[in-house]
């Protein structure tokens, strides 16, 4: 059997802070602390957590942009992170990005066919009649005309800006796009075009998607499996029916109790206790979310859960890394 | 008893590169004391305009013309030493990104104390004293060590709460939240949110809340005004827009946020088109070139706002055929 596409195993993320005083040892934030996952060709990944919780680090280690403390990332079978230079620049036309803020991400300075051709040419080293046709053909399939070709960003708006950038992350035909927020900034009725258009482009092109957002309503609508992550680790995985609607972690509880509902006056669940400060994530003994855990018991001080099945092993099977998982699941939906 | 807030046919006209835009047009509405009133729209509807204008913190070449009356005083006639002796004081404001609302050279105790010292006058160990008293009140932990804590040692909840706090320092009778969670994770998101309810209840101040967001309009606010083009399109207490959506403007808003639950793949109902530059705003309604309802009678003449309900006001004059399709 061939490998799933992407393969993420053990993946660990240290950064070193500037020391704060002279002699003492300079903090570490632990950005991601041993994530694994695999992501199979043509489906979707969903990852889900506040900010500060490792998701952003996670789509840079997948893109082969920064290296990772400990881990590997295959695609495709190869460890990109282990990949020479030139290899690794090889294995980039099957990998692209698409940012949050479609403003800071496009050049203001370049034509929309330099932008969008730019990784044809610096990958490929593409000449001007294959860059233009190629950038026709994905603008094209944006929903932009070629008239687009010649303008400059400035004169988009911002979801024909993003549109712009997803255009730039098809010209190389990957088979995996890392999307990391990417319809956050746009208005509401604009952010149902862009997510329509990757859900039309994902089945045209048989793309791969990790989706990273922090808003639970567009991941469930567009992933097949939705990850979790609290300071740097995976708390609750599976597909998102399950987790949405049978959450195992409290965590998970927590974020679902705090989206805004559409049902005016409705009853809604208060907020247990506030939010620890964003700092670096403690390297201790127990529970990670037991500061923030309304169920937390002494086991969960001593000895830190790891991440288990609640059902049977497959491919979207539904894990949790909780010592009550099996108690939280079986919480009324909305508790 | 007059009303705490009276706006009567506002409209700001804007200088821009491409002509004069007509940033809000015939705005309208009133709250008391201890109502709850929500802004919603996207970009460039108008609605952080309208904030700027109840504050006076227009651009110098903005015309603005209609009335603001707060507690009676007429504040488009005011200069700008009577506004800032408004501003702060009787009516306070809370910004979206807290990191740019503070200033990262001082420290938090200095920047809650500065209104106090300015509008009531207190001296520097009263006014710490009751900047401490602040903190507790918007539930920041470890109140009396924040104090001397500048702005980036805080996570973006706690900086917003220090922002809700200087807004309160002087007791206002109006608070301004312009979109004050949208930098802010859903989970601080919620705690953001339940505090200013809490002490807009306790202290009966009027709330006028901007948010792009429904779902936090739904939860948050007694009525709402929706905005689109410079107008108000539709407005009403908020259970009554949520029951009966009656612009399609705001039907198409509420159908284009995803929502949980939806089976993966489900296509989202899309407004077609884009927002509308303020300078290209057409004649007629607004909404027109977006519309699926529209008729050549909708970009003749702006459309009046009719009553479909209690207080319930849309402007629209296709309201029936509206109506009659699926939400």
């Amino acid at each position: 059997m061939n490998p799933p596409l992407l393969q993420v195993e053990g993946l660990v993320k240290h950064y070193r802070l500037p020391r704060e005083r002279l002699l003492a040892s300079p903090p570490t934030v632990r950005a991601l602390e041993g994530v694994s996952f695999e992501l199979g060709a043509g489906r979707s990944l969903g990852v889900v957590g506040e900010s500060g919780s490792g998701k952003s680090t996670l789509a840079r280690l997948v893109m082969a942009l920064e290296p990772p403390t400990a881990g590997s990332v295959r695609l495709d079978g190869l460890a990109l992170h282990a990949l020479p230079p030139a290899a690794l620049r090889a294995a980039r036309d099957r990998m692209q990005m698409v940012f949050q803020d479609p403003y800071g991400s496009l050049d203001p300075r370049r034509t929309v066919l330099h932008t969008v051709a730019e990784p044809l040419r610096v990958l490929h080293g593409a000449g001007p009649a294959e860059q233009r046709e190629r950038a026709a053909e994905v603008l094209q399939a944006v929903g932009l005309g070629v008239q687009a070709l010649a303008k400059y960003p400035h004169e988009f708006s911002g979801g024909q800006r993003q549109r712009i950038a997803i255009a730039r992350a098809l010209i190389t035909r990957p088979k995996l796009i890392v999307a990391d927020e990417p319809v956050s900034a746009l208005d509401v009725s604009v952010q149902a075009q862009v997510l329509n258009l990757m859900q039309d482009l994902q089945q045209r092109f048989g793309l791969a998607f990790l989706f990273v957002s922090h808003d639970l309503a567009v991941v469930d609508l567009v992933s097949d499996e939705v990850i979790v992550l609290y300071q740097g680790r995976i708390v609750e995985r599976g597909a998102p029916d399950a987790l949405f609607r049978q959450a195992a972690h409290p965590y998970t509880r927590a974020l679902l109790r705090a989206v805004p509902r559409l049902q005016p006056g409705a009853p809604r669940g208060r907020v247990p206790a506030p939010a620890p400060p964003i700092e670096a994530a403690t390297a201790g003994e127990g529970c990670a979310f037991l500061p923030r855990c309304r169920l937390a018991h002494e086991r969960c001080a001593r000895e830190r859960p790891l991440l288990r099945l609640l059902t049977a092993p497959g491919r979207t099977a539904h894990a949790a890394a909780c010592h009550a998982a099996e108690e939280v699941a079986a919480m009324p939906q909305n508790a | 008893m007059s009303a705490l807030l009276d706006v009567t046919d506002l409209r700001v006209t804007l200088r821009t590169a491409r002509g004069p835009a007509d940033a809000l047009r015939d705005v309208s509405f009133s709250m008391q004391r201890g109502d709850t009133v929500g802004l919603i729209g996207e970009s460039g509807c108008g609605k952080s305009i309208t904030a700027l204008a109840l504050m006076g913190l227009l651009p110098e070449a903005a015309r603005v013309s209609g009335s603001i009356r707060f507690d009676g005083q007429e504040l488009t006639a005011l200069d700008e030493d009577a506004l800032c002796r408004l501003r702060g004081s009787r009516i306070g404001m809370v910004f979206q990104e807290p990191m740019t609302a503070l200033n990262p050279l001082h420290t938090i105790g200095r920047q809650i104390a500065e209104p106090l010292r300015l509008h009531r006058g207190l001296g520097a160990a009263a006014a710490r004293a009751e900047a401490l008293r602040l903190l507790q009140r918007v539930q920041l932990p470890q109140a009396g060590k924040r104090l001397d804590a500048y702005p980036h040692q805080m996570s973006g909840g706690q900086r917003q709460r220090v922002v809700i706090a200087i807004a309160l320092a002087c007791g206002p009778d109006l608070l301004i939240a312009d979109e004050p969670t949208t930098a802010l994770d859903v989970t601080i998101q919620r705690e953001v949110l339940e505090l200013i309810g809490e002490l807009v209840a306790e202290d009966g101040m009027g709330l006028l809340l901007i948010s792009h967001d429904l779902g936090v309009m739904a939860e948050s606010v007694q009525r709402m005004l929706v905005m689109y083009g410079g107008m108000v399109v539709e407005s009403g207490p908020t259970a009554e827009v949520f029951g009966r959506l009656a612009h399609p403007y705001t039907r198409g808003l509420f159908a284009a946020r995803p929502q949980l639950g939806m089976p993966r793949g489900t296509r989202l109902a899309t407004i077609p088109g884009r927002v509308p530059e303020l300078a290209d705003l057409p004649a007629g309604c607004p909404f027109a070139e977006r519309c699926g309802h529209a008729v050549d009678d909708c970009r003749r003449a702006l459309p009046a706002a009719l009553p479909v309900g209690a207080q319930h006001l849309a402007r629209c004059i296709r309201l029936e055929a509206v109506a009659a399709s699926p939400a």
